[in-house]
């Protein structure tokens, strides 16, 4: 994608120098894989096995989902000393709407914020106005709609949602179908047909515009959500992700220095099945993983925020 | 000509768009065999750390030191600089060493000290924009290393043979001065001589 002809949604920091290193950043992270980690150990171990980026949080989702609670931002203390441990950028989440707890990791000086459906969402009419902040953000969407929701606040690089902590890749799966395929749609579509469109949607007409010329989301598109294998990274690589976060999948596995390192491998080498297949090879056991379909609509993580 | 494109992480997409829009084939880099018929290689920004373990686990970093070895044109933005410094601090790191310099790894800070500036260059009249993103610094350019643009009064574009480095990322702006320097520099195709060609 051409981050230079990347605009937000005819609001304040379209085109802005601020907006352009926002874009910016996510650009540098294509390509890669972004881990969750819960301590300064566990990102020595991602950085090594040549994460692109680590995301710092409290609990990894599966656990979230099994101690169950209200899940919040990660301590400081963690955050800094994962800061500290390694040099490559550091996310963390916040919870959906809560932008005081934004306000606080852009002063702790995150490098790139997740307003997060992992966590108990603080308000669940409105999001963050992510325009207001220097430090990116990341959000995720289950449609195009929901993408362009999010760009149009300010975040300057879209994953898809998946089904979080559930080791099933599924969801992920759906969502990046869902998004690309709307966007193939708008590219077939007619000047006249494009209002309709945007209403159908919810989504504002000038990214609907832009988005029926370049077939593209204007920021970076990555996936997240359910992501546990070599060949699962590959298989949303495929789908049209340019970079894949890995949650739960890395550390709740039997062998996670191997697996990291497998993962970073098939994401990058998506097209080559020869070293997908390597990167198989000495794999241990996968967490164990849960069937969406068995889940009542008030566990599922992907339902939280619109 | 062809320009191949590192591709195991990072902005190489953007550096593609950039050379397209000269008209200038490009191929994407994911192992040796990928060199084969580039006239020039760019190393793109991303993180340095995940691409240099790319480097070393397939065959790569023997492949491009022998792509410079045979004249090959070899230009790294940000953490392509980064790859390319014989020395590394912030921490110590391994680098291709194919550029006598000293690079300060995310010398500025954070993200949030991130930013689009100008500085002056010896390639065009008026300033050069230049956008940093959790950049290095050029703490100490070797004797034989031209300066071929600067910000606060370091080297921000450098070159030495057919080598150049960024701190910066051209291929985030409209500006297409460095990529077409930089093409200058490749299409004088793989010479006999080694390190012969100023510019």
């Amino acid at each position: 994608m051409d981050a230079k002809k990347v605009n937000g949604s005819g609001n304040e920091s379209k085109g802005s120098n601020e907006w352009r290193v926002k874009v910016g950043l996510a650009e540098m992270l294509k390509g890669g894989v972004i881990m969750d980690v819960t301590n300064a150990e566990q990102a020595k171990i991602a950085e090594k096995a040549g994460a692109c980026a680590v995301m710092a949080l409290e609990r990894v989702p599966s656990d979230i989902r099994k101690e169950g609670g209200v899940a919040r931002m990660a301590s400081i203390k963690v955050i800094r000393e994962i800061m500290a441990t390694v040099t490559i950028p550091v996310m963390a989440k916040v919870r959906i709407g809560h932008f005081v707890e934004a306000d606080v990791l852009q002063a702790l000086e995150v490098d790139f914020i997740d307003e997060s459906e992992v966590l108990t969402p603080a308000d669940e009419e409105n999001h963050i106005w992510k325009h207001d902040y220097r430090v990116p953000f990341v959000c995720g969407a289950r449609n195009l709609g929901e993408a362009l929701r999010r760009i149009a606040e300010g975040a300057a690089m879209i994953r898809t949602k998946g089904e979080a902590g559930s080791g099933n890749v599924v969801e992920a799966v759906r969502h990046m179908r869902t998004i690309v395929s709307q966007m193939k749609k708008l590219t077939t579509m007619r000047d006249d047909e494009l209002m309709r469109e945007a209403k159908e949607l919810g989504a504002p007409l000038e990214l609907i515009r832009q988005i029926a010329k370049t077939g593209k989301l204007p920021v970076p598109n990555f996936s997240a959500g359910g992501i546990a294998t070599p060949a699962d990274a590959a298989l949303v690589r495929k789908l049209g992700a340019e970079a894949v976060f890995v949650g739960s999948g890395i550390f709740k596995s039997s062998d996670p220095e191997t697996r990291a390192k497998a993962v970073v491998k098939a994401t990058t080498h998506f097209e080559d099945p020869k070293i997908v297949l390597e990167a198989h090879e000495e794999l241990g056991e996968a967490m164990k993983g849960l069937d969406v379909r068995q889940m009542e609509e008030k566990d599922m993580l992907s339902t939280r925020g619109w | 000509m062809k320009i191949g494109i590192l591709a195991v992480q990072g902005d190489f997409e953007a550096h593609a768009a950039m050379l397209e829009q000269l008209g200038v084939e490009t191929a994407e880099v994911r192992t040796p065999a990928d060199l084969d018929g580039c006239d020039g290689l760019i190393l793109p920004g991303g993180e340095s750390t995940t691409q240099l373990q790319f480097l070393q686990e397939e065959g790569l970093h023997e492949a491009i030191l022998k792509f410079a070895e045979q004249g090959g044109a070899i230009f790294g933005t940000c953490a392509g600089a980064i790859l390319l410094a014989t020395e590394v601090k912030n921490p110590k790191q391994d680098s291709l060493k194919l550029l006598d310099m000293t690079v300060l790894r995310n010398a500025y800070g954070r993200q949030v000290a991130s930013d689009v500036v100008s500085g002056p260059t010896r390639l065009k009249k008026g300033l050069l924009e230049m956008v940093f993103i959790r950049g290095p610094i050029i703490q100490r350019a070797g004797p034989g290393v031209e300066v071929l643009a600067e910000y606060a009064g370091k080297p921000a574009l450098v070159q030495c043979g057919k080598i150049m480095a960024a701190t910066f990322h051209p291929e985030l702006t409209d500006d297409a001065t460095v990529h077409e320097h930089f093409l200058q520099l490749a299409s004088a195709g793989i010479p006999q001589e080694l390190g012969s060609v100023k510019p």
